[in-house]
């Protein structure tokens, strides 16, 4: 597989760690919950359980043997196609975080 | 009809014209009491324990393609009870105490042939481990040997023994493992379920699970719907896909782990041999093909397919293991989608709803656990308790903190 990656342009997947859904992105704020239990939930349901579709799957790439940037790639888990990447800084960015 | 030595003397005076299909056809019936989805062996191994052990009766199988078409025929049919932890080792000494009795229990020839499985260590660290694995499984039940490298070197010489980075110091060794014919497994289990009255229903993929208050009523099949008391979904590599009809999330993903064979040679190694260090494991078929494999490819995958840097990894395993290798040629490569879970061990549960159970997460080590996870689940779906050896393997584990994790990885999937 090849990764288009958006500073550098295509290189090979070897040279990247795998992390997983791009959902991990979004850990909850635990303050943000009304009690223990609810917090324990969430974080629950966010370190453990995944949607693991088969088809369009977006999810984490970390560039270990290069640049060291972590990416969004969207990718098809039945054919290994790779329609989309992105850096995860922006995507988390324009999810909110780091304001 | 029962299958004996005598049975095929008898066929081969009157011309072979006494064999009948090992198993029926039947169209679906309007309801059963008990369906299993998943027609591999754990589905099948469920069936013929729910009929056999636990008397139960109206039982249909559902397999979305033809029986014994996923997983069971694509391992490496690999059997061994090397595990260390307590929520592992007896479950999987139970399976292998099934493995020794099962071509007897089901009257089929599964050939399990238990020729020796040796786990190589290259350092004093690794040795240490090994000493404490091979003693938890003899306080289990089972057996372990330590062997030394002259010990590994009498077995197999021509091994590279002073490789620099992995220098081969000996090996924890389990004389009872050993390989077994994976699809006269699901076979074998397809034939003794369907003599058992069970229905074995192909192409037939469960497209919807109908629930009633909290409670199972039935599945959508492509053959219509077919109404169900308990239904149990063993269908590893695809079970977030049949869970997510009942909108339920699982602590799995879905990887791609590739296994390979080389043309026929002739008798080289007569155990299963894993080199964990160069992420590689052989044994040698009885046709004489090298039966290998290595590492998951490591990303979420549902392609029966891998690609070819793992193709890499392994050949150069195989290489500095045996370097003897490098000389035959590979016959066939393939993949298969492993469930791969948190902590890198199954799950055998119920689910929050009533009358549906759950049995998957098998990673890569499905095969193995055939007969006891077959047993386990028909003794969960038959009685609502979890088989003693399978206490552990419940869904609110890592909720509770409860991990097996063999490994120590965490919940990373692709590490297990």
């Amino acid at each position: 597989m090849i990764i288009n990656h958006p500073l550098l342009g295509p290189r090979d997947a070897q040279e990247f760690t795998y992390l997983g859904d791009a959902a991990l992105i979004d850990r909850p704020d635990g303050l943000s919950f009304p009690d223990a239990t609810a917090a324990q939930d969430a974080f629950h349901d966010y370190l453990y359980l995944r949607d693991n579709p088969a088809g369009e799957h977006r999810e984490l790439w970390y560039h270990e043997q290069g640049d060291r940037s972590w990416l969004v790639v969207t990718r098809n888990t039945v054919t290994h196609e790779i329609t989309k990447v992105e850096l995860a800084r922006d995507v988390a960015r324009a999810r909110g975080r780091s304001k | 009809m029962r299958y004996s030595g005598f049975r095929v003397i008898a066929e081969a005076l009157t011309g072979h014209k006494g064999w009948k299909p090992a198993w029926r056809d039947p169209e679906p019936q309007s309801s059963y009491d008990y369906v299993i989805v998943g027609g591999g062996g754990h589905g099948l191994a469920t069936a013929y324990y729910l009929a056999k052990e636990f008397k139960q009766a109206r039982i249909a199988v559902l397999e979305k393609g033809y029986l014994g078409g996923g997983n069971v025929g694509r391992n490496t049919t690999i059997i061994r009870s090397n595990y260390l932890l307590d929520g592992n080792e007896p479950f999987y000494e139970f399976s292998l105490k099934l493995w020794e009795g099962l071509e007897q229990d089901f009257n089929y020839n599964a050939m399990v042939s238990q020729r020796g499985i040796i786990n190589l260590y290259h350092t004093d660290a690794q040795r240490d481990a090994y000493t404490r694995r091979g003693n938890a499984m003899i306080l289990h039940g089972a057996d372990a040997e330590l062997l030394n490298r002259d010990q590994v070197r009498a077995m197999y010489p021509f091994l590279n023994f002073d490789n620099a980075r992995f220098p081969i110091k000996g090996a924890l060794m389990q004389r009872r493992g050993g390989t077994v014919r994976h699809d006269a497994v699901a076979w074998g289990y397809a034939r003794g379920a369907d003599m058992r009255g069970v229905d074995l229903i192909q192409n037939c993929e469960v497209t919807g699970i109908r629930t009633e208050g909290g409670r199972v009523t039935g599945v959508d099949t492509t053959r219509g719907f077919i109404g169900a008391k308990k239904v149990g979904v063993a269908v590893a590599g695809s079970s977030s896909k049949v869970m997510s009809h009942v909108n339920m999330r699982l602590p799995i993903e879905s990887h791609v782990l590739q296994a390979f064979v080389s043309e026929g040679l002739k008798p080289l190694i007569d155990g299963v041999m894993t080199y964990g260090a160069g992420h590689f494991y052989v044994s040698q078929s009885d046709k004489g093909g090298l039966v290998f494999g290595g590492d998951i490819d490591g990303y979420n995958s549902y392609a029966q397919r891998g690609n070819m840097p793992v193709v890499e990894d392994v050949a150069e395993g195989g290489m500095s293991l045996m370097p003897m290798i490098g000389r035959a040629r590979l016959l066939r490569s393939w993949g298969g989608i492993m469930d791969m879970s948190m902590d890198g061990s199954p799950i055998i549960d119920k689910t929050d709803i009533d009358g549906l159970y759950f049995n998957g997460g098998w990673c890569y080590g499905g095969f193995k656990a055939t007969p006891a996870s077959g047993w386990c689940f028909a003794h969960l779906m038959a009685t609502d308790k979890p088989h003693p050896t399978a206490t552990a393997y419940r869904f609110d584990r890592f909720r509770k903190g409860l991990m097996i994790d063999e490994k120590g990885q965490g919940a990373q999937p692709n590490l297990h």
